[in-house]
Protein backbone atom coordinates (compact mmCIF):
# COMPACT_ATOMS: atom_id res chain seq x y z
CA UNK A 1 0.00 0.00 0.00
CA UNK A 2 1.27 3.47 -0.76
CA UNK A 3 0.99 5.71 2.25
CA UNK A 4 -0.19 9.23 1.59
CA UNK A 5 2.76 10.63 3.53
CA UNK A 6 5.36 9.06 1.20
CA UNK A 7 7.17 10.70 -1.69
CA UNK A 8 5.05 12.00 -4.56
CA UNK A 9 3.78 9.53 -7.11
CA UNK A 10 4.88 10.31 -10.69
CA UNK A 11 2.46 7.91 -12.40
CA UNK A 12 -0.29 5.62 -11.19
CA UNK A 13 1.16 2.81 -13.28
CA UNK A 14 4.44 2.19 -15.11
CA UNK A 15 4.27 -0.44 -17.83
CA UNK A 16 7.66 -1.85 -18.84
CA UNK A 17 7.78 -3.09 -22.42
CA UNK A 18 5.91 -2.10 -25.58
CA UNK A 19 5.14 -5.59 -26.84
CA UNK A 20 1.51 -6.70 -27.10
CA UNK A 21 1.12 -7.30 -23.34
CA UNK A 22 2.49 -3.88 -22.39
CA UNK A 23 0.72 -1.84 -25.04
CA UNK A 24 -2.67 -3.38 -24.37
CA UNK A 25 -2.23 -2.86 -20.61
CA UNK A 26 -1.20 0.78 -21.16
CA UNK A 27 -4.14 1.35 -23.52
CA UNK A 28 -6.65 -0.08 -21.11
CA UNK A 29 -5.30 1.84 -18.10
CA UNK A 30 -5.21 5.12 -19.99
CA UNK A 31 -8.79 4.55 -21.16
CA UNK A 32 -9.75 4.02 -17.52
CA UNK A 33 -8.36 7.48 -16.78
CA UNK A 34 -5.21 6.51 -14.89
CA UNK A 35 -1.85 8.17 -15.47
CA UNK A 36 0.39 5.70 -17.27
CA UNK A 37 3.98 5.72 -18.44
CA UNK A 38 5.09 2.99 -20.84
CA UNK A 39 8.82 2.41 -21.20
CA UNK A 40 10.48 0.51 -24.05
CA UNK A 41 14.22 -0.06 -24.52
CA UNK A 42 14.03 -0.22 -28.33
CA UNK A 43 14.28 3.01 -30.33
CA UNK A 44 10.77 2.23 -31.54
CA UNK A 45 8.28 -0.36 -30.28
CA UNK A 46 8.89 -3.67 -32.03
CA UNK A 47 12.53 -2.95 -32.87
CA UNK A 48 13.66 -5.63 -30.38
CA UNK A 49 10.98 -8.18 -31.09
CA UNK A 50 10.95 -11.31 -33.23
CA UNK A 51 7.95 -13.57 -33.60
CA UNK A 52 6.75 -16.20 -36.03
CA UNK A 53 4.02 -13.73 -36.46
CA UNK A 54 0.68 -15.54 -36.54
CA UNK A 55 -1.64 -13.55 -34.32
CA UNK A 56 -4.83 -15.35 -33.26
CA UNK A 57 -6.41 -11.98 -32.79
CA UNK A 58 -10.02 -12.46 -31.68
CA UNK A 59 -9.10 -11.12 -28.26
CA UNK A 60 -7.71 -7.99 -29.89
CA UNK A 61 -10.81 -7.61 -32.00
CA UNK A 62 -12.89 -7.49 -28.81
CA UNK A 63 -10.70 -4.67 -27.54
CA UNK A 64 -10.21 -2.79 -30.83
CA UNK A 65 -13.04 -3.90 -33.12
CA UNK A 66 -12.07 -4.25 -36.75
CA UNK A 67 -8.36 -4.16 -35.89
CA UNK A 68 -7.48 -6.43 -38.84
CA UNK A 69 -8.63 -3.79 -41.30
CA UNK A 70 -6.78 -0.95 -39.63
CA UNK A 71 -3.58 -2.43 -38.20
CA UNK A 72 -0.52 -3.12 -40.35
CA UNK A 73 -1.27 -6.83 -40.72
CA UNK A 74 0.21 -8.89 -43.53
CA UNK A 75 -2.19 -11.64 -44.54
CA UNK A 76 -5.36 -13.25 -43.22
CA UNK A 77 -4.62 -16.92 -42.63
CA UNK A 78 -6.97 -19.26 -44.48
CA UNK A 79 -4.67 -22.25 -44.75
CA UNK A 80 -2.96 -24.15 -41.93
CA UNK A 81 -0.69 -27.11 -42.60
CA UNK A 82 1.40 -29.32 -40.35
CA UNK A 83 4.24 -31.07 -42.10
CA UNK A 84 6.12 -34.07 -40.75
CA UNK A 85 9.45 -33.97 -42.55
CA UNK A 86 12.21 -36.43 -43.30
CA UNK A 87 15.31 -35.52 -45.27
CA UNK A 88 13.60 -36.21 -48.59
CA UNK A 89 9.84 -36.46 -47.85
CA UNK A 90 7.02 -34.55 -46.22
CA UNK A 91 3.73 -35.88 -44.87
CA UNK A 92 1.22 -33.11 -44.26
CA UNK A 93 -2.09 -32.35 -42.71
CA UNK A 94 -3.40 -29.45 -44.73
CA UNK A 95 -6.53 -27.45 -43.90
CA UNK A 96 -7.89 -24.57 -45.95
CA UNK A 97 -11.20 -22.89 -45.29
CA UNK A 98 -13.16 -19.78 -46.16
CA UNK A 99 -14.50 -19.99 -42.62
CA UNK A 100 -11.11 -18.80 -41.37
CA UNK A 101 -11.46 -15.56 -43.35
CA UNK A 102 -14.75 -14.29 -41.96
CA UNK A 103 -14.62 -13.44 -39.13
CA UNK A 104 -10.82 -13.14 -39.34
CA UNK A 105 -9.34 -15.92 -37.23
CA UNK A 106 -5.63 -15.18 -37.53
CA UNK A 107 -3.34 -12.77 -39.32
CA UNK A 108 0.40 -12.61 -39.87
CA UNK A 109 2.22 -9.60 -38.49
CA UNK A 110 5.75 -8.23 -38.69
CA UNK A 111 6.50 -6.89 -35.25
CA UNK A 112 8.47 -3.84 -36.37
CA UNK A 113 5.26 -2.63 -38.03
CA UNK A 114 2.62 -4.04 -35.73
CA UNK A 115 4.04 -3.10 -32.32
CA UNK A 116 4.32 0.65 -33.11
CA UNK A 117 0.68 0.65 -34.22
CA UNK A 118 -0.50 -0.97 -30.99
CA UNK A 119 1.68 1.30 -28.85
CA UNK A 120 0.26 4.33 -30.68
CA UNK A 121 -3.22 3.22 -29.61
CA UNK A 122 -2.09 3.46 -26.00
CA UNK A 123 -0.53 6.86 -26.64
CA UNK A 124 -3.72 8.15 -28.27
CA UNK A 125 -5.62 6.95 -25.22
CA UNK A 126 -3.33 9.10 -23.07
CA UNK A 127 -0.43 6.87 -22.03
CA UNK A 128 3.01 8.52 -22.01
CA UNK A 129 5.38 6.42 -24.14
CA UNK A 130 9.15 6.59 -23.63
CA UNK A 131 11.26 4.69 -26.15
CA UNK A 132 14.99 4.06 -26.26
CA UNK A 133 14.95 3.80 -22.47
CA UNK A 134 16.01 0.67 -20.63
CA UNK A 135 14.57 0.17 -17.17
CA UNK A 136 17.56 -0.84 -15.08
CA UNK A 137 15.99 -1.81 -11.80
CA UNK A 138 12.98 -1.58 -9.53
CA UNK A 139 12.65 0.66 -6.51
CA UNK A 140 11.60 -1.39 -3.54
CA UNK A 141 10.81 -0.71 0.09
CA UNK A 142 10.16 -3.13 2.89
CA UNK A 143 6.39 -3.60 3.08
CA UNK A 144 4.24 -3.92 6.17
CA UNK A 145 4.63 -7.68 6.35
CA UNK A 146 8.38 -7.48 5.69
CA UNK A 147 7.90 -8.62 2.07
CA UNK A 148 9.33 -6.07 -0.37
CA UNK A 149 7.02 -3.59 -2.06
CA UNK A 150 7.76 -2.26 -5.52
CA UNK A 151 7.35 1.52 -5.40
CA UNK A 152 8.76 2.50 -8.77
CA UNK A 153 11.65 2.03 -11.12
CA UNK A 154 15.02 3.34 -12.14
CA UNK A 155 16.30 4.04 -15.66
CA UNK A 156 19.78 5.53 -15.80
CA UNK A 157 19.79 8.40 -13.30
CA UNK A 158 16.02 8.80 -13.37
CA UNK A 159 13.65 7.40 -10.81
CA UNK A 160 9.91 7.20 -11.23
CA UNK A 161 7.56 6.47 -8.35
CA UNK A 162 4.42 4.51 -9.07
CA UNK A 163 1.54 2.77 -7.38
CA UNK A 164 1.82 -0.29 -9.61
CA UNK A 165 4.49 -1.54 -12.03
CA UNK A 166 3.38 -3.93 -14.75
CA UNK A 167 6.42 -5.90 -15.95
CA UNK A 168 5.60 -6.80 -19.56
CA UNK A 169 9.29 -7.11 -20.35
CA UNK A 170 9.18 -10.38 -22.25
CA UNK A 171 10.64 -13.86 -21.90
CA UNK A 172 13.89 -12.79 -20.20
CA UNK A 173 12.04 -10.61 -17.64
CA UNK A 174 15.04 -9.31 -15.75
CA UNK A 175 12.70 -7.14 -13.70
CA UNK A 176 10.55 -10.05 -12.55
CA UNK A 177 13.68 -11.99 -11.62
CA UNK A 178 15.28 -9.07 -9.79
CA UNK A 179 12.59 -9.18 -7.09
CA UNK A 180 12.07 -12.94 -7.11
CA UNK A 181 8.62 -12.75 -8.68
CA UNK A 182 9.85 -14.93 -11.55
CA UNK A 183 12.85 -17.23 -11.78
CA UNK A 184 15.31 -17.97 -14.55
CA UNK A 185 13.78 -20.97 -16.37
CA UNK A 186 15.72 -24.21 -16.84
CA UNK A 187 16.90 -24.94 -20.39
CA UNK A 188 14.14 -27.48 -21.11
CA UNK A 189 11.59 -24.67 -20.66
CA UNK A 190 13.17 -22.39 -23.24
CA UNK A 191 13.48 -22.59 -27.00
CA UNK A 192 15.65 -20.45 -29.20
CA UNK A 193 13.72 -19.16 -32.20
CA UNK A 194 15.81 -18.32 -35.25
CA UNK A 195 14.07 -16.60 -38.11
CA UNK A 196 14.68 -15.10 -41.51
CA UNK A 197 12.28 -12.83 -43.33
CA UNK A 198 12.56 -13.92 -46.95
CA UNK A 199 11.51 -11.41 -49.58
CA UNK A 200 9.45 -12.62 -52.58
CA UNK A 201 7.05 -10.96 -54.99
CA UNK A 202 3.46 -10.94 -53.84
CA UNK A 203 2.22 -12.93 -56.78
CA UNK A 204 4.84 -15.65 -56.33
CA UNK A 205 3.70 -16.15 -52.75
CA UNK A 206 0.04 -16.41 -53.73
CA UNK A 207 0.82 -18.88 -56.52
CA UNK A 208 3.16 -21.08 -54.50
CA UNK A 209 0.86 -21.32 -51.50
CA UNK A 210 -2.39 -21.43 -53.53
CA UNK A 211 -3.81 -18.27 -51.98
CA UNK A 212 -6.21 -15.59 -53.16
CA UNK A 213 -5.28 -11.91 -52.63
CA UNK A 214 -4.19 -11.11 -49.06
CA UNK A 215 -5.02 -14.61 -47.86
CA UNK A 216 -2.21 -16.36 -46.07
CA UNK A 217 -0.83 -19.75 -45.13
CA UNK A 218 0.84 -20.99 -41.96
CA UNK A 219 2.92 -24.17 -42.15
CA UNK A 220 4.11 -25.85 -38.95
CA UNK A 221 7.10 -28.11 -39.58
CA UNK A 222 8.27 -31.06 -37.48
CA UNK A 223 11.08 -33.57 -37.88
CA UNK A 224 14.10 -33.30 -40.10
CA UNK A 225 13.78 -29.50 -40.35
CA UNK A 226 15.42 -29.37 -36.90
CA UNK A 227 17.77 -32.30 -37.60
CA UNK A 228 15.94 -34.23 -34.91
CA UNK A 229 16.34 -31.60 -32.18
CA UNK A 230 13.22 -31.08 -30.04
CA UNK A 231 11.22 -28.16 -31.42
CA UNK A 232 9.98 -27.42 -34.88
CA UNK A 233 9.98 -25.09 -37.81
CA UNK A 234 7.57 -22.61 -39.32
CA UNK A 235 6.92 -21.11 -42.71
CA UNK A 236 4.36 -18.30 -42.69
CA UNK A 237 3.34 -15.93 -45.47
CA UNK A 238 3.48 -12.15 -45.22
CA UNK A 239 2.35 -9.81 -47.98
CA UNK A 240 5.69 -9.71 -49.78
CA UNK A 241 7.83 -12.00 -47.68
CA UNK A 242 7.89 -15.30 -45.85
CA UNK A 243 8.70 -15.83 -42.19
CA UNK A 244 10.92 -18.90 -42.07
CA UNK A 245 12.30 -20.22 -38.83
CA UNK A 246 13.02 -22.90 -36.29
CA UNK A 247 12.46 -23.17 -32.56
CA UNK A 248 14.97 -25.40 -30.76
CA UNK A 249 14.60 -26.51 -27.15
CA UNK A 250 17.83 -25.41 -25.51
CA UNK A 251 18.44 -28.59 -23.51
CA UNK A 252 18.00 -30.77 -26.60
CA UNK A 253 20.09 -28.47 -28.78
CA UNK A 254 22.99 -28.77 -26.32
CA UNK A 255 22.53 -32.53 -26.09
CA UNK A 256 22.63 -32.84 -29.89
CA UNK A 257 26.10 -31.34 -30.13
CA UNK A 258 24.95 -29.28 -33.10
CA UNK A 259 25.06 -25.56 -33.58
CA UNK A 260 21.87 -23.48 -33.75
CA UNK A 261 22.99 -21.75 -36.94
CA UNK A 262 23.86 -25.09 -38.55
CA UNK A 263 20.27 -26.27 -38.02
CA UNK A 264 18.91 -23.03 -39.42
CA UNK A 265 21.13 -23.48 -42.51
CA UNK A 266 19.72 -26.98 -42.91
CA UNK A 267 16.17 -25.58 -42.81
CA UNK A 268 16.98 -22.95 -45.44
CA UNK A 269 18.44 -25.59 -47.74
CA UNK A 270 15.82 -28.28 -47.14
CA UNK A 271 14.75 -29.81 -50.47
CA UNK A 272 11.12 -30.09 -49.36
CA UNK A 273 10.98 -26.32 -48.80
CA UNK A 274 13.04 -25.28 -51.80
CA UNK A 275 10.05 -24.77 -54.16
CA UNK A 276 8.53 -22.28 -51.71
CA UNK A 277 11.77 -20.41 -51.12
CA UNK A 278 13.16 -20.32 -54.66
CA UNK A 279 14.77 -16.96 -55.56
CA UNK A 280 13.90 -15.60 -52.13
CA UNK A 281 16.22 -13.06 -50.58
CA UNK A 282 16.88 -12.77 -46.86
CA UNK A 283 15.69 -9.33 -45.76
CA UNK A 284 16.39 -9.83 -42.10
CA UNK A 285 17.83 -12.40 -39.71
CA UNK A 286 16.77 -12.55 -36.09
CA UNK A 287 16.61 -14.70 -33.00
CA UNK A 288 14.60 -14.60 -29.80
CA UNK A 289 13.87 -16.94 -26.92
CA UNK A 290 10.44 -18.44 -26.45
CA UNK A 291 8.98 -19.84 -23.24
CA UNK A 292 8.25 -23.53 -23.85
CA UNK A 293 7.38 -24.72 -20.35
CA UNK A 294 3.64 -24.26 -20.60
CA UNK A 295 1.48 -24.14 -17.51
CA UNK A 296 4.22 -25.61 -15.31
CA UNK A 297 6.19 -22.42 -15.89
CA UNK A 298 3.48 -20.08 -14.66
CA UNK A 299 4.27 -19.13 -11.09
CA UNK A 300 3.34 -16.22 -8.93
CA UNK A 301 1.94 -13.32 -10.93
CA UNK A 302 1.70 -10.53 -8.38
CA UNK A 303 3.58 -9.04 -5.47
CA UNK A 304 3.20 -5.83 -3.51
CA UNK A 305 3.10 -3.07 -6.12
CA UNK A 306 3.84 -5.20 -9.17
CA UNK A 307 2.27 -7.55 -11.72
CA UNK A 308 3.97 -9.59 -14.40
CA UNK A 309 2.24 -10.00 -17.79
CA UNK A 310 2.68 -11.72 -21.14
CA UNK A 311 5.67 -13.89 -21.83
CA UNK A 312 7.42 -12.51 -18.75
CA UNK A 313 4.85 -14.61 -16.89
CA UNK A 314 5.56 -17.66 -19.07
CA UNK A 315 2.32 -17.36 -21.04
CA UNK A 316 2.86 -19.25 -24.30
CA UNK A 317 1.35 -22.41 -25.75
CA UNK A 318 2.89 -24.72 -28.32
CA UNK A 319 0.46 -27.43 -29.36
CA UNK A 320 2.64 -28.68 -32.19
CA UNK A 321 0.12 -27.33 -34.69
CA UNK A 322 0.05 -23.74 -33.45
CA UNK A 323 2.38 -21.51 -31.45
CA UNK A 324 0.63 -18.87 -29.37
CA UNK A 325 2.03 -16.07 -27.28
CA UNK A 326 0.80 -12.77 -28.64
CA UNK A 327 -2.88 -13.49 -27.97
CA UNK A 328 -2.10 -14.66 -24.44
CA UNK A 329 0.02 -11.54 -23.94
CA UNK A 330 -2.94 -9.40 -25.01
CA UNK A 331 -5.33 -11.31 -22.75
CA UNK A 332 -2.99 -10.92 -19.79
CA UNK A 333 -2.41 -7.23 -20.54
CA UNK A 334 -6.15 -6.63 -20.27
CA UNK A 335 -6.38 -8.59 -17.02
CA UNK A 336 -3.34 -6.83 -15.52
CA UNK A 337 -4.71 -3.39 -16.39
CA UNK A 338 -8.11 -4.12 -14.91
CA UNK A 339 -6.64 -5.61 -11.75
CA UNK A 340 -4.26 -2.65 -11.30
CA UNK A 341 -7.10 -0.15 -11.83
CA UNK A 342 -9.26 -1.99 -9.31
CA UNK A 343 -6.48 -2.10 -6.72
CA UNK A 344 -5.68 1.60 -7.15
CA UNK A 345 -9.37 2.49 -6.82
CA UNK A 346 -9.54 0.52 -3.55
CA UNK A 347 -6.32 2.11 -2.33
CA UNK A 348 -4.72 -1.31 -1.80
CA UNK A 349 -1.97 -2.21 -4.26
CA UNK A 350 -0.45 -4.88 -2.03
CA UNK A 351 -0.20 -8.44 -3.27
CA UNK A 352 -3.63 -9.23 -1.88
CA UNK A 353 -5.06 -6.03 -3.33
CA UNK A 354 -3.80 -7.18 -6.73
CA UNK A 355 -5.22 -10.69 -6.41
CA UNK A 356 -7.88 -9.80 -8.98
CA UNK A 357 -5.23 -10.35 -11.64
CA UNK A 358 -4.99 -14.10 -11.25
CA UNK A 359 -8.73 -14.38 -10.83
CA UNK A 360 -9.27 -12.60 -14.14
CA UNK A 361 -6.72 -14.81 -15.89
CA UNK A 362 -8.36 -17.92 -14.45
CA UNK A 363 -11.74 -16.72 -15.68
CA UNK A 364 -10.46 -15.95 -19.17
CA UNK A 365 -9.09 -18.06 -21.99
CA UNK A 366 -5.54 -17.28 -20.84
CA UNK A 367 -5.11 -19.68 -17.93
CA UNK A 368 -7.89 -21.95 -19.13
CA UNK A 369 -6.01 -22.65 -22.36
CA UNK A 370 -2.69 -22.87 -20.51
CA UNK A 371 -4.28 -25.62 -18.38
CA UNK A 372 -5.78 -27.43 -21.35
CA UNK A 373 -2.32 -27.74 -22.89
CA UNK A 374 -0.51 -28.32 -19.60
CA UNK A 375 0.74 -31.73 -20.71
CA UNK A 376 1.91 -30.64 -24.15
CA UNK A 377 5.52 -29.75 -23.20
CA UNK A 378 6.02 -33.20 -21.68
CA UNK A 379 4.54 -34.84 -24.76
CA UNK A 380 6.98 -32.98 -26.96
CA UNK A 381 9.97 -34.30 -25.01
CA UNK A 382 9.63 -37.58 -26.99
CA UNK A 383 12.63 -37.74 -29.35
CA UNK A 384 10.75 -40.05 -31.78
CA UNK A 385 8.57 -37.12 -32.80
CA UNK A 386 11.52 -35.46 -34.48
CA UNK A 387 12.83 -38.49 -36.34
CA UNK A 388 11.35 -41.97 -36.28
CA UNK A 389 7.69 -40.97 -36.66
CA UNK A 390 8.32 -38.94 -39.78
CA UNK A 391 10.34 -41.81 -41.25
CA UNK A 392 7.55 -44.24 -40.46
CA UNK A 393 4.78 -42.12 -41.99
CA UNK A 394 6.86 -41.39 -45.08
CA UNK A 395 7.74 -45.03 -45.57
CA UNK A 396 4.09 -46.16 -45.37
CA UNK A 397 3.05 -43.53 -47.91
CA UNK A 398 6.05 -44.34 -50.06
CA UNK A 399 4.85 -47.94 -50.36
CA UNK A 400 1.30 -46.70 -51.00
CA UNK A 401 2.10 -44.39 -53.83
CA UNK A 402 5.17 -45.91 -55.40
CA UNK A 403 4.30 -48.40 -58.15
CA UNK A 404 7.44 -50.28 -58.99
CA UNK A 405 5.85 -53.38 -60.52
CA UNK A 406 5.89 -55.42 -57.29
CA UNK A 407 2.47 -56.81 -56.25
CA UNK A 408 0.39 -54.43 -54.10
CA UNK A 409 -0.31 -55.08 -50.44
CA UNK A 410 -3.12 -53.80 -48.24
CA UNK A 411 -2.38 -50.66 -46.29
CA UNK A 412 -2.53 -52.51 -42.95
CA UNK A 413 0.09 -54.99 -44.11
CA UNK A 414 2.36 -52.24 -45.39
CA UNK A 415 2.01 -50.39 -42.14
CA UNK A 416 2.94 -53.50 -40.19
CA UNK A 417 5.96 -54.03 -42.41
CA UNK A 418 7.05 -50.42 -42.05
CA UNK A 419 6.73 -50.73 -38.28
CA UNK A 420 8.96 -53.78 -38.34
CA UNK A 421 11.83 -51.90 -39.94
CA UNK A 422 11.20 -48.78 -37.80
CA UNK A 423 12.81 -48.32 -34.40
CA UNK A 424 9.31 -47.74 -33.04
CA UNK A 425 7.35 -50.63 -31.64
CA UNK A 426 3.58 -50.88 -32.03
CA UNK A 427 2.95 -50.66 -28.32
CA UNK A 428 5.05 -47.51 -28.15
CA UNK A 429 3.15 -46.01 -31.06
CA UNK A 430 -0.20 -46.66 -29.41
CA UNK A 431 0.98 -45.30 -26.09
CA UNK A 432 2.27 -42.12 -27.73
CA UNK A 433 -0.92 -41.75 -29.76
CA UNK A 434 -3.02 -41.90 -26.60
CA UNK A 435 -0.69 -39.43 -24.88
CA UNK A 436 -0.92 -37.13 -27.89
CA UNK A 437 -4.70 -37.16 -27.89
CA UNK A 438 -4.74 -36.42 -24.16
CA UNK A 439 -2.11 -33.67 -24.23
CA UNK A 440 -2.99 -31.73 -27.34
CA UNK B 1 17.17 -19.57 -51.97
CA UNK B 2 20.92 -19.11 -52.13
CA UNK B 3 22.89 -20.47 -49.17
CA UNK B 4 24.10 -17.68 -46.88
CA UNK B 5 26.66 -17.39 -44.10
CA UNK B 6 25.89 -15.82 -40.73
CA UNK B 7 27.81 -12.61 -41.55
CA UNK B 8 25.88 -12.30 -44.82
CA UNK B 9 22.60 -12.66 -42.97
CA UNK B 10 23.64 -10.18 -40.29
CA UNK B 11 24.58 -7.72 -43.01
CA UNK B 12 20.86 -7.43 -43.80
CA UNK B 13 20.17 -6.29 -40.21
CA UNK B 14 20.41 -2.83 -38.72
CA UNK B 15 22.36 -2.13 -35.51
CA UNK B 16 23.02 0.91 -33.35
CA UNK B 17 26.35 -0.22 -31.98
CA UNK B 18 27.25 0.98 -28.50
CA UNK B 19 30.92 1.76 -29.03
CA UNK B 20 31.32 2.73 -25.40
CA UNK B 21 30.08 -0.38 -23.66
CA UNK B 22 29.91 -4.12 -24.27
CA UNK B 23 26.86 -5.80 -22.78
CA UNK B 24 28.66 -9.16 -22.59
CA UNK B 25 31.48 -9.94 -20.17
CA UNK B 26 33.26 -13.28 -20.14
CA UNK B 27 34.87 -15.04 -17.19
CA UNK B 28 37.47 -17.07 -19.13
CA UNK B 29 38.29 -19.36 -16.24
CA UNK B 30 34.67 -20.29 -15.48
CA UNK B 31 33.75 -20.60 -19.14
CA UNK B 32 36.51 -23.11 -19.62
CA UNK B 33 36.13 -25.11 -16.41
CA UNK B 34 32.34 -25.47 -16.68
CA UNK B 35 32.19 -26.27 -20.39
CA UNK B 36 30.17 -23.10 -20.92
CA UNK B 37 32.39 -21.93 -23.78
CA UNK B 38 31.29 -24.82 -25.95
CA UNK B 39 27.63 -24.31 -25.11
CA UNK B 40 27.78 -20.59 -25.94
CA UNK B 41 29.33 -21.26 -29.32
CA UNK B 42 26.65 -23.88 -30.05
CA UNK B 43 23.56 -21.87 -29.08
CA UNK B 44 24.44 -18.46 -30.48
CA UNK B 45 22.77 -18.16 -33.87
CA UNK B 46 24.62 -14.91 -34.54
CA UNK B 47 28.10 -16.39 -34.18
CA UNK B 48 28.99 -13.87 -31.47
CA UNK B 49 31.19 -16.29 -29.52
CA UNK B 50 34.42 -17.59 -30.98
CA UNK B 51 37.57 -19.17 -29.66
CA UNK B 52 40.69 -17.22 -30.62
CA UNK B 53 44.15 -18.25 -29.38
CA UNK B 54 42.61 -20.29 -26.59
CA UNK B 55 40.50 -17.35 -25.40
CA UNK B 56 36.74 -17.07 -25.76
CA UNK B 57 35.81 -13.77 -27.35
CA UNK B 58 32.40 -12.14 -27.82
CA UNK B 59 31.83 -9.92 -30.82
CA UNK B 60 29.00 -8.13 -29.04
CA UNK B 61 28.24 -5.80 -31.96
CA UNK B 62 26.47 -8.61 -33.85
CA UNK B 63 24.36 -9.76 -30.91
CA UNK B 64 20.66 -10.26 -31.69
CA UNK B 65 19.77 -10.02 -27.98
CA UNK B 66 17.93 -13.30 -27.60
CA UNK B 67 19.49 -14.21 -24.25
CA UNK B 68 20.13 -17.86 -25.17
CA UNK B 69 23.79 -17.63 -24.15
CA UNK B 70 22.83 -16.33 -20.73
CA UNK B 71 20.20 -19.08 -20.41
CA UNK B 72 22.72 -21.90 -20.94
CA UNK B 73 25.75 -20.40 -19.18
CA UNK B 74 26.89 -21.76 -15.83
CA UNK B 75 26.23 -19.22 -13.06
CA UNK B 76 28.80 -16.43 -13.27
CA UNK B 77 30.47 -17.71 -16.46
CA UNK B 78 29.24 -14.67 -18.39
CA UNK B 79 27.56 -11.44 -17.50
CA UNK B 80 24.92 -10.55 -20.00
CA UNK B 81 22.31 -7.83 -19.95
CA UNK B 82 20.42 -5.85 -22.55
CA UNK B 83 22.41 -3.08 -24.24
CA UNK B 84 21.79 0.46 -23.02
CA UNK B 85 18.46 1.92 -24.13
CA UNK B 86 18.33 2.62 -27.86
CA UNK B 87 21.49 0.62 -28.64
CA UNK B 88 21.89 -2.83 -30.18
CA UNK B 89 19.90 -4.59 -32.85
CA UNK B 90 17.14 -2.60 -34.52
CA UNK B 91 14.73 -4.96 -36.23
CA UNK B 92 12.95 -3.44 -39.20
CA UNK B 93 10.78 -6.52 -39.88
CA UNK B 94 10.63 -8.55 -36.67
C1 LIG C 1 10.52 -17.58 -33.19
C2 LIG C 1 9.24 -17.25 -32.49
C3 LIG C 1 8.02 -17.52 -33.09
C4 LIG C 1 6.83 -17.18 -32.46
N1 LIG C 1 5.67 -17.38 -33.13
C5 LIG C 1 4.51 -16.94 -32.60
C6 LIG C 1 3.30 -16.98 -33.35
O1 LIG C 1 3.28 -17.38 -34.52
N2 LIG C 1 2.16 -16.54 -32.77
C7 LIG C 1 2.15 -16.05 -31.49
O2 LIG C 1 1.10 -15.64 -31.00
N3 LIG C 1 3.29 -15.99 -30.75
C8 LIG C 1 4.46 -16.42 -31.29
N4 LIG C 1 5.63 -16.30 -30.56
C9 LIG C 1 5.57 -15.81 -29.18
C10 LIG C 1 5.32 -14.32 -29.11
O3 LIG C 1 6.19 -13.63 -29.99
C11 LIG C 1 5.54 -13.80 -27.70
O4 LIG C 1 4.94 -14.66 -26.77
C12 LIG C 1 4.98 -12.40 -27.51
O5 LIG C 1 5.68 -11.48 -28.29
C13 LIG C 1 5.04 -11.97 -26.05
O6 LIG C 1 4.57 -10.65 -25.93
P1 LIG C 1 4.99 -9.78 -24.66
O7 LIG C 1 4.33 -8.46 -24.85
O8 LIG C 1 4.74 -10.52 -23.42
O9 LIG C 1 6.56 -9.63 -24.76
P2 LIG C 1 7.52 -9.05 -25.95
O10 LIG C 1 6.78 -9.02 -27.22
O11 LIG C 1 8.74 -9.82 -25.85
O12 LIG C 1 7.74 -7.54 -25.46
C14 LIG C 1 8.57 -7.23 -24.39
C15 LIG C 1 9.07 -5.81 -24.60
O13 LIG C 1 9.73 -5.33 -23.43
C16 LIG C 1 10.89 -4.63 -23.81
N5 LIG C 1 11.80 -4.68 -22.66
C17 LIG C 1 12.33 -5.78 -22.07
N6 LIG C 1 13.07 -5.42 -21.00
C18 LIG C 1 13.01 -4.07 -20.91
C19 LIG C 1 13.58 -3.13 -19.99
N7 LIG C 1 14.36 -3.52 -18.97
N8 LIG C 1 13.32 -1.82 -20.19
C20 LIG C 1 12.54 -1.41 -21.23
N9 LIG C 1 11.97 -2.27 -22.12
C21 LIG C 1 12.20 -3.58 -21.94
C22 LIG C 1 11.38 -5.37 -25.04
O14 LIG C 1 12.23 -4.56 -25.82
C23 LIG C 1 10.08 -5.72 -25.74
O15 LIG C 1 9.67 -4.72 -26.63
C24 LIG C 1 6.85 -16.62 -31.17
C25 LIG C 1 8.07 -16.36 -30.54
C26 LIG C 1 9.26 -16.64 -31.20
C27 LIG C 1 10.55 -16.31 -30.53
S1 LIG D 1 22.04 -12.95 -26.79
FE1 LIG D 1 21.68 -14.42 -28.45
S2 LIG D 1 22.60 -13.44 -30.20
FE2 LIG D 1 23.41 -12.36 -28.44
S3 LIG D 1 25.30 -13.38 -27.93
FE3 LIG D 1 23.74 -14.38 -26.70
S4 LIG D 1 23.06 -16.11 -27.93
FE4 LIG D 1 24.18 -14.75 -29.32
Amino acid sequence: MTSSGGPAIDFDVAVVGAGPAGSVAAYRLAKAGLSVVQIERGVTPGSKNVSGGVLYGRVLDDLLPGYANEAPVERKITRHAAMLMTKDSAVALDYSSRLLAEPVNAVTVLRANFDPWLAAKAEEAGAFLMTGVRVDSLLTEPGLSGAPTVVGLRAGDDELRTRVVIAADGVNSFLGRSVGLTTKPPTNQLGIGIKAVVGLPRRAIEDRFALADDEGAAFALVGDCTLGVGGGGFLYTNTESLSLGVVLRLDDLLRSGRGAAEIFDHLCEHPMLAPYLRDGEILEYGCHLIAEGGYAMVGQLAMNGMLVAGEAAGLTINSGLVVRGMDLAIGSGIAAADAAAEAIAKGDTSQSGLAGYRRRLEDSFVLQDMRTYARAPQFFERPELYGAYGELAASILQSTYSFDGTPRKHLARMARQALKTSSIKLRRLLRDAVAGVRSL
Amino acid sequence: MKPTTIPQRLAADSFHIDEGESHITIDQELCRSTGTAKALIAVCAAGVYQERDGQLVADYAGCLECGSCFAVAAPGAIQWHYPRGGFGVNYRQG
